[in-house]
């Protein structure tokens, strides 16, 4: 090799780092498909856009807007679109399970399978579950304070655009380079440079370092919202349920956020520098890594269902025309959940050693939260009982959930006794347990939610046949794939296993793998109803503002509501304030409406958050030149953000009364 | 609080329903930033629990009592605690409306958060160049890490120092110039409390036998 050559190696790799045209996976018929249908999708999205004219709009009302429910909208979005992802990814393990016995090697190869099944995980949690469950608060939580927006609008423009663009990270590694190949945790030494030497594992931390940051700014944001923005005369008694769950679950977000960035960050110091905190030798302690991160992962689950719990609080008392039974029993078990899912994190690894004290300390702490989640079980049964019960969609989904539930949290006491999780520890019954919980909880609960508030977000309903067809066969579905998973986790299958030599072991994949399409069948029934809905949604129309009998603030107003939310601020007297403005008579005001202050869009959240995404790619890729340009551009864009000193405009007076008398007219057309 | 319109609107009355005049909500920008402190402070907390499990794995290397100098570190100490004496001159001449003397005391701040840096660079360099590198040993690992994660919070800080600088020369001190310069002052001081800890817990007795 010539001296000039050398030279143009090193400026290469300043410049291109550990990137190539090897990266790009050629070799991979699935990834090659999946581009082309992505290439293709992408391109009839920008026809149509071109077509229609909408790009304007999208950037003026969406991607610069700091709407909270704009905002919600779009965290929705994101998260319904990254489960199709995940989903693609769950029908691949199940299909690939379900053929892979003796010589039938399947036509997932290790290293692809490993990644699959780690893509599936970080996905459904990351970018699925937390995406909806923010949205959902996002959009209704300011509603229900009687809150013309969150406390930071700009701040949570910028949580959402961070946790797009850490979800498009990993999106990206299909297409360059690949995904960790680790489990969604990525324990060391397995993720560490010795063992994972390939980019996998940096797309990883990357991806949730750059969504992290939202998720925590968006907990700060929520926290903020709820202690300071409430309606006059609501107190901390009188808040409804889901925005005490949110409050809990934001809660949980600023106290645990922080430990899964700074364990992260420390894995990569490891990958990067070469330091020794994960690692075998030089005193390095893998341990500390599965401490610290279930520190975090504990709490997480914690998170994803708290919200959802509200959900369901809501709709059991709408729908059974009552007020929630026991409503403070709620409050004050919502409390104790949050405070001890700080304090199980090790009955993650009984099988770590830490001996008996400790593992017993940890197994009753879980066996603990049992009791405030069975006292909720009871308040919702109460609630029901000698109710007038509706069983409208959301309904369905909450007592599909009721059911499901309970079982979930059953097998969680199971495995919260060490003995028995010395057994059960990374076996099947463990995947089915926590599917359980998070389908039967987190998913319901989110279905529950979209049906229940779609009303609100766009004016009309959703179609209940085509939701009803979603509910039962995802509950169906569910059953059918994850009974089998309990069984064969008895039968001491451990998980995470591309191959089987056990050729009896196949009817009970070849069930699940059904399970899993009755599943896909759910989900086309909800795009279904999603299209269906749009189709008829004169018919559907909710003019009222107020479709199912609501009893909280956001059915107070229009549907969808105005930019301001409301146009006087409510008065709270009650814990189900609509309710009791209703019982009583309450007028809508329809005159002497003032000029409402609102903050002003801007652009910089997105260009922040997608120079971060450059930063991420980066780093990746050891293309140190682009990262430090980036990082400055970075630290430039939020220097010049703050010069920003206009940030807010009036609504003038005139507008309100225009869109306040519309609301008026159409609520007479309609008596 | 007697204005009347519709029905029900009446805001003194106990069966009103909405307010008539415009709602303020409270600021909440200094809870926020509280909210953000605590959550920076997990994350230290988890290099401090990080240091605790590694901070006694030299893997034959250089123990603490080997490497630090007290008496440097206790002279750096000494920058940054009277950088938050100066931080809070400035909070009283903001008080005071004296524009003048914001900016000279933030900039006195400015030179004792630098010459902190400076020496705590320099610290680094040497011990670098001793060999106890933060990939020597776990406890190197972990107290580079601790450290400088601290120093890399008191750069953004002075950079942001500088930034309010400027803008506190710019707008004067209006509303907003005053709650950035609260929100500095809490990080400011927040850095300090952490310093207090690295200084006990990894300065102090890591020079213990």
């Amino acid at each position: 090799m010539t001296m000039s050559d050398t030279n143009l190696n090193t400026s290469t790799s300043l410049i291109m780092g550990k990137l190539s045209w090897a990266a790009i996976p050629l070799h991979e018929p699935i990834l090659i498909g999946t581009f082309a249908g992505v290439a293709l999708g992408g391109i009839l999205f920008l026809a149509l856009m071109f077509k229609f004219q909408l790009w304007g709009t999208l950037w003026r009302n969406w991607i610069t807007s700091i709407d909270h429910k704009r905002i919600g909208i779009m965290y929705m979005v994101l998260g319904i679109i990254m489960l199709l992802r995940g989903f693609a990814d769950a029908i691949m393990m199940r299909a690939q399970q379900a053929m892979a016995f003796g010589d039938n090697p399947g036509f997932l190869p290790p290293h692809h399978f490993d990644q699959v099944f780690t893509a599936h995980g970080t996905i459904m949690i990351f970018f699925v579950a937390m995406p909806l469950v923010t949205g959902l608060m996002n959009y209704v939580v300011p509603l229900q304070i009687g809150a013309r927006d969150v406390a930071f609008p700009f701040l949570n423009n910028f949580s959402f655009w961070m946790t797009t663009f850490g979800a498009m990270l990993t999106m990206a590694s299909l297409f360059i380079g690949e995904f960790a190949k680790t489990g969604w945790l990525a324990f060391p030494p397995l993720s560490g440079i010795m063992a994972s030497p390939d980019v996998g594992v940096d797309y990883y931390i990357w991806s949730l370092q750059v969504a992290g940051v939202g998720t925590t700014l968006s907990g700060v944001n929520l926290i903020a919202t709820i202690v300071k923005m409430r309606a006059p005369g609501m107190d901390l008694m009188k808040m409804p349920v889901f925005t005490w769950t949110s409050l809990c679950t934001n809660a949980l977000i600023v106290a645990t956020f922080p430990i899964l960035t700074v364990t992260l960050a420390m894995l990569s110091l490891d990958r990067m520098v070469g330091t020794n905190f994960f690692t075998n030798d030089l005193g390095g302690n893998p341990m500390l890594y599965v401490n610290l991160i279930w520190i975090w992962g504990h709490p997480e689950v914690y998170i994803l269902v708290l919200p959802v719990f509200g959900v369901f609080s809501e709709i059991v008392s709408t729908f059974s025309s009552k007020r929630l039974f026991g409503y403070t029993s709620m409050v004050y078990a919502t409390v104790v959940i949050t405070i001890l899912s700080y304090l199980v994190w090790l009955h993650h690894f009984f099988t770590m050693g830490s001996g008996a004290s400790v593992n017993s300390f940890f197994g009753i702490t879980t066996m603990i939260i049992s009791i405030p989640t069975g006292a909720k079980i009871f308040n919702w049964l109460f609630t029901m009982y000698k109710g007038r019960i509706r069983f409208e969609v959301p309904m369905l989904w909450t007592i599909g959930f009721m059911l499901t539930f309970v079982i979930g949290g059953m097998t969680g006491v199971m495995l919260a006794v060490p003995p028995a999780d010395f057994v059960l520890h990374n076996s099947l019954f463990l995947i089915a347990h926590f599917h359980n919980v998070i389908i039967g909880g987190v998913v319901f609960g989110l279905f529950a939610g979209i049906n229940f508030w779609f009303p609100k977000a766009f004016g009309y309903k959703l179609d209940a046949f085509w939701g009803k067809v979603s509910f039962w066969c995802w509950l169906v579905g569910f059953w059918v794939a994850f009974t089998p998973l309990y069984v064969m986790g008895f039968m001491g299958v451990t998980r995470r296993m591309n191959h089987f030599d056990d050729p009896s072991l196949q009817k009970w994949f070849i069930i699940a793998a059904i399970g899993a399409l009755i599943i896909a069948a759910g989900i086309g029934a909800f795009l279904v109803q999603l299209y269906v809905s749009f189709m008829n949604r004169e018919k559907l129309r909710d003019v009222t503002g107020d479709p199912w009998g609501g009893r909280t603030l956001e059915w107070a107003t229009s549907s969808p509501p105005p930019d301001y939310n409301f146009a006087f601020t409510p008065v709270v007297h009650d814990s189900d304030s609509w309710a009791d403005m209703k019982e009583n008579n309450y007028q809508r005001p329809k005159s002497g409406f003032v000029a409402i202050h609102m903050p002003k869009n801007t652009e910089m959240g997105f260009i922040i958050a997608a120079i971060s995404f450059v930063v991420g790619f980066a780093l990746i890729w050891h293309m140190w030149l682009l990262a430090g340009l980036s990082f400055v551009a970075m630290m430039v864009a939020i220097i010049v953000h703050t010069f920003n000193y206009k940030r807010d405009y009036y609504i003038p007076a005139e507008e309100v009364v225009r869109t306040e008398e519309a609301h008026t007219r159409l609520l007479e057309r309609h008596v | 609080m007697s204005e009347i319109t519709a029905n029900g609107a009446m805001s003194a009355e106990p069966s009103a329903r909405y307010w008539t005049r415009d709602h303020h909500p409270e600021n909440s920008t200094l809870l926020g930033f509280w909210l953000y402190l605590m959550s920076d402070c997990l994350l230290f907390a988890g290099l401090f629990a990080a240091y605790a499990v590694l901070g006694r794995n030299y893997a034959g290397g250089p123990t603490g009592a080997e490497l630090f100098e007290l008496g440097t570190i206790a002279l750096n100490t000494a920058f940054l605690l009277f950088s938050s004496i100066t931080y809070g001159f400035a909070m009283i001449a903001a008080q005071r409306r004296n524009v003048n003397a914001v900016i000279g005391w933030l900039v006195v701040t400015g030179l004792f958060g630098g010459a902190f840096l400076f020496l705590e660079i320099e610290e680094f360099m040497h011990l670098i160049h001793l060999g106890a590198g933060p990939q020597r040993s776990a406890f190197l690992t972990s107290f580079f890490a601790l450290v400088g994660t601290h120093g890399l919070h008191v750069t953004f800080g002075t950079i942001w120092l500088i930034t309010l600088i400027f803008q506190v020369k710019k707008h004067g001190l209006t509303v907003e110039n005053r709650r950035r310069l609260m929100c500095l002052s809490m990080f400011w001081h927040f850095l300090d409390v952490i310093w207090i800890g690295v200084f006990t817990f990894v300065y102090l007795m890591g020079v213990l036998p």
